[in-house]
């Protein structure tokens, strides 16, 4: 058949040693499961017994990434079907942990609570998004890929559209795709690490990269599937245990899942408590205050900027002249070097901070409140009829774009290559989502019961006795907590707090009173996620680039060793160069993380499905589409979201296409996709028998 | 490689649990989602839609999955579309 080497691996590996295999695999990570329990008690009763917290960090830093370059190193290989889809014998339910844990990224482990914190309701599209994509994976991709049987993505695009046109553009959007997401697990492992050890943000990078690196490159998909595993096993544990300790403090049941209802039944009235609290008000007065005053010097840039500029330099010559004190004097020194350098500088500082004093002058912190549905009111004025609308068409957005993307990411897709039977890949879909279920069923539990904590247990402490969390995350990035007496009346109120979502999670452990032990480990747990899908991604791109750019575009005859030896080469390559781009902290990582669904979704998605459903789809029908769709999603991100117009030097005024937010574009890109294959192919010569066959050879599990 | 009535048969009952799977999947995410505030009476606490989007739809996904594959390796026995076991 066209395009079907050798060793496409369909034939079914023999039941009797694959029972052996698994039931070997059984006995290995019960022994591991009971180590790392073993790991954590020791680490326990040395923290009782005064070991140091820092020693903790290490100690767990240390201990995982030696592990997974351990499980690297034992999984060394050189050969091309063991290091491209792991020999073809992952038994379903480990295939389903380690595709949980390629899956479930820095986002999933560290930010989607957070964001669940901050928003509430409007967070539940990550987890339908993220969960329900399995829906679409499972009935319309795996076990056809399976059966195509070959090593990745762009594989199957070149094989069934007929050529290298196809097969390259799967590959460009391969690599955009895997990059951009890349960046932002590499940027929570600099994350992690520094919470951890205290090491600079970037040698945190480099130190993670090291681990990911060690197992990747020795052992490509075989050892990247068994650390995942590992990893999955590390991070489900890390996830779990400090929600259930806040639910049996909180409610005395520890099936957190099941209870948090009534919790966010008291978060509810609390909140409505909190949002006519006199001292929160006063709070939020003093916030509006502010950003009026940051208003009333953007009416006359010049002369503000002249009198803040003259009023810094009187202060310099008054302390120099009074001979004060030399901290006193720097200080005035810095303030005056911190006056705006120019009117334009001033305009986009002011107005930056006129927004953020704003954004913080409104109720309970600025967050909606956590079972508020949508944003305005549909019986309301047209203002609040509108912003209903708009809240609402965003959320279904999203929810589209992440189910969509899950379906059409490449590193994931590219797991159910690994089963040994297009059975084993259907059963492989049930665990991953299983596994992955695990913790999107908690993740809403737990942003319900540390805002519980925080409502009840922080608002209204002084400020001297707030717990000593605060100080440190403070310390790590005060972009992501500070918190300061605005009202000056030394007690702490919500509105004085601002925190970012990335570390709701991490700082569990101590929001809910538990020894240091758990926050290392909790911290471990965010760097096994974030480390186990950089490996997946980094194995993508460097396959993408290896497999089906090297040997199937410029070099067929090129050997196996060589294809192994330009992959790994390859894998350090674009490894440095996203700890390069991560280093600089680009945007946000939601919306990096957002940016790679609908990427994925707008480029792959209508091509693979119909390839598969649709035998009349046609080369030029699938690569038209496929630039159409990723086309139209890349232009309407870089033309509205305000980092990637900085890049791109965008400055006509900004316009939402019905109202949608960047991060949402691939609801543009898909339909845009499928019509564009649709059409196209329908005026275009239908494709070759070949081909049809080949259809015909992934739809049905025997067929040869 | 000729496609008998059998593999016909296998594969329209295979759309066909798809499309159902699939409407379920759609009604479960965005059905519920659209009607989020008109769905808010209180259950165990939530409010209902809060709970589908937090809990229900997950369990339902986790549904879905299992119960497609079941049924597909079924399927794949009746009509003789099963991958053979060597021993």
């Amino acid at each position: 058949m066209a395009g079907m080497s050798p060793d496409s691996g369909g034939g079914v590996v023999s039941a009797s040693s694959q029972a052996a295999f698994k039931k070997q695999l059984n006995k290995i990570y019960s022994w591991y499961v009971g180590g790392f329990i073993l790991f954590v008690l020791i680490l326990g009763i040395a923290e009782q017994m005064g070991l140091p917290r820092a020693w903790i960090g290490y100690a767990f830093l240390a201990g995982t990434v030696f592990l997974y370059a351990g499980i690297g190193f034992v999984s060394r290989t050189n050969d091309a079907s063991e290091y491209y889809v792991a020999g073809r014998r992952v038994p379903a339910v480990y295939n389903g942990m380690a595709t949980g844990s390629d899956w479930m990224s820095a986002a999933s482990f560290i930010g989607m609570a957070g964001t669940l914190y901050l928003t509430g309701y409007s967070g539940l599209a990550f987890i339908m998004g993220w969960t329900g994509g399995y829906c679409l994976v499972a009935l319309f991709l795996a076990p056809y890929l399976r059966k195509f049987g070959q090593f990745t993505i762009p594989d199957f695009l070149g094989a069934r559209y007929d050529g290298n046109l196809a097969r390259f553009i799967g590959i460009f959007a391969a690599i955009l795709v895997s990059f951009v997401y890349v960046v932002a697990q590499i940027y929570g492992v600099g994350l992690i690490t520094t919470r951890l050890t205290g090491v600079s943000f970037e040698l945190g990078i480099f130190l993670g990269l090291g681990g990911i690196l060690v197992c990747s490159f020795l052992g490509g998909m075989k050892a990247v599937t068994w650390t995942q595993v590992a990893q999955y096993i590390i991070l489900i544990i890390a996830y779990l245990i400090p929600v259930v300790w806040l639910s049996v403090k909180q409610t005395g049941f520890p099936i957190p899942q099941l209870v948090y209802g009534y919790q966010l039944e008291k978060v509810t009235a609390r909140e409505a408590e909190l949002i006519k609290d006199p001292k929160e008000l006063e709070v939020i007065a003093i916030f509006k205050e502010r950003a009026d005053a940051l208003g009333a010097k953007l009416k006359d840039v010049p002369a503000a900027l002249a009198a803040d500029k003259a009023a810094a330099e009187k202060k310099v010559a008054d302390l120099k002249a009074a001979n004060a004190p030399a901290a006193e004097l720097a200080a005035a020194e810095k303030a005056l070097a911190a006056v705006p350098k120019d009117e334009a500088a001033a305009k986009d500082a002011w107005t930056k901070a006129q927004a953020a004093n704003n954004a913080r002058a409104r109720p309970l912190a600025g967050m909606p409140r956590h079972g508020a549905m949508y944003a305005g009111d549909p019986k309301g004025d047209e203002k609040a009829k509108t912003a209903y609308d708009t809240s609402r068409r965003n959320f279904l957005a999203l929810i589209f774009c992440l189910m969509v993307g899950t379906a059409a990411l490449p590193h994931i897709l590219m797991r159910f290559y690994t089963t040994p039977s297009v059975k084993e890949a259907r059963e492989s879909v049930s665990w991953s989502l299983f596994f992955i279920f695990l913790l999107y069923f908690t993740a809403p539990a737990l942003a319900v019961l540390v805002k519980y904590e925080v409502f009840n247990v922080l608002v209204g402490t002084p400020f001297d006795k707030l717990p000593a969390w605060i100080g440190s995350w403070a310390a790590v990035d005060p972009t992501l907590l500070s918190v300061a007496d605005v009202n000056k009346d030394g007690i702490f109120q919500l509105g004085e707090m601002r925190i970012g979502g990335d570390i709701i999670v991490l700082a569990t452990p101590e929001i809910g009173g538990l020894p240091y032990v758990i926050s290392g480990m909790v911290a471990a747990g965010g760097l096994a996620a974030a480390l186990s899908t950089a490996d997946g991604l980094l194995l993508t791109i460097a396959n993408a680039l290896s497999h089906d750019l090297y040997y199937k575009m410029i070099d067929p005859n090129a050997s196996t060793e060589r294809r192994v030896a330009i992959s790994k080469a390859l894998l350090l390559v674009v490894a440095l160069a996203a700890a390069y781009v991560a280093a600089q902290k680009p945007a946000d990582i939601l919306f990096l993380v957002g940016a790679a669904f609908s990427f994925a979704a707008a480029a792959f998605f209508p091509a693979l499905t119909l390839g598969i459903f649709w035998k009349r789809a046609s080369k030029w029908g699938a690569c038209i589409g496929m630039v159409g769709g990723l086309g139209i999603t890349m232009y309407y991100m870089i033309m509205t979201q305000p980092w990637l117009r900085g890049v791109f030097g965008v400055t006509s005024p900004v316009e939402l296409w019905y109202g949608i937010a960047p991060i949402s574009a691939g609801v543009f890109g898909v339909p845009l996709g499928f019509a564009l294959i649709i059409l196209i192919s329908l005026v275009t010569p239908a494709p070759k028998q070949e081909v049809q066959d080949l259809i015909d050879h992934v739809r049905y599990p025997t067929l040869r | 490689m000729q496609l008998t009535e059998s593999h016909r048969q296998y594969w329209a009952k295979n759309l066909r649990v798809t499309a159902i799977l699939l409407a379920i999947w759609f009604v479960v995410t965005y059905v519920v989602a659209y009607m989020a505030r008109d769905l808010n009476f209180t259950f165990f606490g939530w409010p209902f839609s809060f709970w589908v989007g937090a809990q229900g739809s997950l369990v339902v996904y986790v549904l879905i999955i299992v119960y497609y594959a079941h049924y597909m390796n079924k399927l794949d026995q009746e009509h003789g579309c099963a991958e053979e076991v060597e021993d």
